[in-house]
């Protein structure tokens, strides 16, 4: 978790201290906002579906929330209505 | 920002982390998405490397903001280390959107403010989830994968971008019966390499 951590932030200080040059290549640049959506979706659908035990309940807090942040939803009730949703539909069934 | 924090604090505790181990993780790795990578891969019982490898993935594009914020907001010393510590996506984004003048007011105001928040919240969420039940009752398990859902959702900008998402969601779940866990989403990472190649 400290390797983990410091790593991190030793990632950030790296853009700070190194020459400009070096991290300023095309390929560079476009791994860098490349990775972040590849590696997000891959986290949503691993967290989703990764383990059989409550799936249902699960996809359908998921479900909420895409429906909601296409309605461009703000961050907090995204997440909230994703939960309620959870718990509601393991409440109800 | 606040409840984003707290849900940190709460996903963290459910996945066995203690409420002090939760607050180191938002005092010094500080960037949202590696901090509930971290968490998502140990919770999912991954291997510690598959757990900080992910998380250092996700941050390097803090490197990049970086670079970014070093000739919009020059900075020397321990006031370099500081804003490099409060270099994400909120601070970086607030900067470059403020006019040049304000840039560096931006950034500060915006970096130190979701520090404190961020770190003050991922205490209270975390004392929380450890007084409540099962987290599944809560939906918690839902929560967590909405915040990812979230982090990417404005990412999808064009056509490109949810077909790269796509194909780094089938991947990770094509290889998730067969590898330790953690590493699926590291494999899924391997889906940008034939769009840098290409060109």
């Amino acid at each position: 978790m400290l390797v983990a951590s410091l790593g991190c932030a030793a990632l950030k200080l790296a853009g700070w201290s190194l020459p400009q040059r070096l991290l300023e290549g095309e390929r560079l640049q476009r791994a860098a906002a490349l990775l972040p959506v590849a590696l997000l979706a891959a986290l949503v659908a691993v967290q989703t579906l990764g383990e059989v035990d409550g799936v249902g309940p699960r996809v359908a807090g998921v479900a909420v929330a895409a429906v909601l942040l296409a309605a461009r939803a703000p961050f907090l009730v995204v997440i909230l209505a994703a939960a309620a949703t959870a718990a509601a539909l393991r409440t109800l069934l | 920002m606040g409840l984003y924090g707290a849900s940190f604090g709460a996903a963290a505790v459910t996945a066995g982390l203690s409420t002090a181990q939760a607050c180191v993780l938002s005092l010094l790795m500080f960037t949202g998405a590696s901090q509930f990578a971290l968490v998502g891969v140990l919770g999912a019982g991954g291997s510690a490397a598959a757990a900080v490898a992910g998380a250092l993935l996700l941050g390097s594009r803090n490197t990049l903001y970086a670079v970014r914020m070093a000739s919009l907001v020059p900075e020397r010393g321990v006031r370099r280390l500081a804003a490099a510590q409060v270099t994400i996506d909120e601070s970086t984004a607030m900067a470059v959107a403020a006019p040049q003048e304000h840039a560096r007011a931006a950034f500060w105001a915006t970096g130190l403010g979701v520090f404190v928040f961020w770190n003050l919240f991922t205490l209270l969420g975390a004392l929380g989830a450890a007084q409540l039940g099962d987290p599944a009752d809560l939906g918690l398990d839902a929560l967590v994968p909405a915040a990812f859902l979230a982090l990417l959702w404005p990412q999808l900008v064009a056509r490109s971008r949810v077909a790269l998402a796509a194909a780094g969601a089938l991947v990770a779940l094509v290889a998730l019966p067969f590898v330790p866990a953690g590493v699926p989403v590291l494999l899924a990472g391997l889906v940008v390499v034939p769009l840098l190649v290409r060109r």
